[in-house]
């Protein structure tokens, strides 16, 4: 059982990640990862909502009648969404304004909503908000590693620190500025994907 | 001709899926057939078409600062815009069911062919997107909210319709195997927001 409830926290990291796996969430995954920083930022967001939205559903779930459980669940994660929005703009103002209608997205962000309806309603309280919180940083892993090569390649930086050194760029270096606009994110999520499902050979398609 | 310039840029310049990603988690799954794509194209502009206009009047007569103010005066003051999340999830939740049940009783035929796609449109964020752009650049009227929904769910069927297209021709080449299915899918993608990225720099 301690086994079992660990392995929801462990098995969305990488084995069944959330992005890379399920395909899902995958809207704001490339939005937000031009920098570092936001896309940390999201990655935290979305592991609260997620968890707290599993936490939520999962105690009500012996209450929700069956036909309006998509407006409950969406009613629960949009309330979560609004408090996560308000503490953003209250201490990460800068951020909140870079994020801006991608935060409202989490709502329709199908990793909470997906698994809200495959684990929430089917499993108690205390695994339901490990399994939220393990999706959350599986999701939060992508976006940075994402955004790792976006801002490295493109703006020669990270968390906005210059990190190739000047020399490069008086060697005749130049930044990768397409690596800042939405086609790159794209690319490096399917290379992302091949990657990790040669290392998996069982997720291999025929 | 306002109205057409705004159309004109939602449909290419500000297209959904290569500019924004919205709806992407959707246009992964179903674009493996042409046809079925068509379907989810086609309902995600209809809902878009009607969603935008409704939470725009939402937006402007009920949660924008001041948007109380044609009740009583004295409501000029309060400001609901923390609501906006929530109302505009329901509206376009309940808007979904409701076509549901309308489609199913009045034409069972569309029905059966867009039917399982319905309620993916719930949690297709290319609708919420639309409201929270709607929101973003608080457009003047009604007709202007209209447009730009219709125009970008537009935007969105000829993404999905042109990736269903390739990935059909896909099917017969060999690919190698772990790049199979999503990989590739991404890839395409990145591809063609590439050539979409030519009409950003039309002065409309």
């Amino acid at each position: 059982m301690k086994n079992k409830t660990f392995q929801s926290l462990t098995n969305p990291l990488a084995k069944n990640n959330p992005v890379l796996v399920q395909i899902l969430g995958i809207c704001s995954a490339l939005a937000v990862t031009t920098q570092l920083k936001p896309a940390l930022v999201m990655g935290l967001s979305v592991m609260a909502v997620c968890a707290f939205s599993n936490l939520v559903l999962s105690l009500l779930r012996n209450g929700i009648p069956e036909r309006i459980r998509i407006i409950v669940q969406l009613v629960v994660i949009a309330a979560l969404v609004t408090i996560v929005n308000d503490i953003l703009k209250a201490y990460v103002y800068d951020v909140s304004k870079q994020l801006s209608v991608y935060v409202g997205l989490i709502i329709t962000n199908c990793i909470i909503m997906g698994r809200v309806e495959a684990f929430a309603l089917s499993n108690k309280p205390l695994p339901s908000l490990l399994d939220g919180i393990g999706n959350g940083i599986g999701y939060g892993g992508v976006l940075v590693i994402i955004a790792f090569f976006r801002e490295l390649l493109g703006s020669g930086t990270l968390f906005g620190y210059q990190i190739i050194p000047e020399c490069f760029y008086e060697a005749g270096y130049v930044n990768n500025g397409l690596m800042l606009f939405p086609p790159s994110a794209l690319i490096i999520v399917g290379i992302i994907i091949w990657v990790h499902r040669n290392a998996n050979k069982d997720l291999q398609e025929k | 001709m306002e109205l057409l310039k705004l159309f004109i840029q939602s449909v290419f310049i500000d297209n959904m899926v290569f500019s924004f990603f919205f709806g992407m988690c959707s246009y992964i799954a179903v674009s493996k057939s042409v046809k079925t794509a068509n379907g989810l194209g086609l309902a995600v502009t209809f809902v878009m078409l009607i969603t935008v206009p409704l939470n725009y009047l939402l937006e402007n007569y009920l949660l924008k600062a001041g948007a109380l103010s044609w009740i009583s005066p004295e409501l000029a003051s309060v400001d609901l815009s923390f609501l906006s999340f929530i109302l505009f999830i329901a509206v376009i939740a309940a808007f979904v069911q409701i076509l549901e049940m309308i489609v199913e009783k009045f034409s069972p035929s569309l029905y059966n062919s867009l039917g399982i796609f319905l309620p993916l449109i719930a949690v297709n964020c290319a609708i919420m997107g639309g409201a929270l752009f709607m929101q973003q650049r608080a457009f003047e009227s009604v007709g202007e909210a209209a447009v730009f929904g219709f125009g970008s769910g537009f935007g969105w069927w000829i993404a999905i319709l042109v990736m269903a297209a390739i990935r059909e021709r896909l099917s017969y080449s060999n690919v190698p195997k772990g790049l199979r299915g999503p990989g590739l899918a991404f890839i395409i993608t990145g591809l063609l927001g590439m050539a979409f990225m030519i009409f950003s720099g039309f002065q409309m």
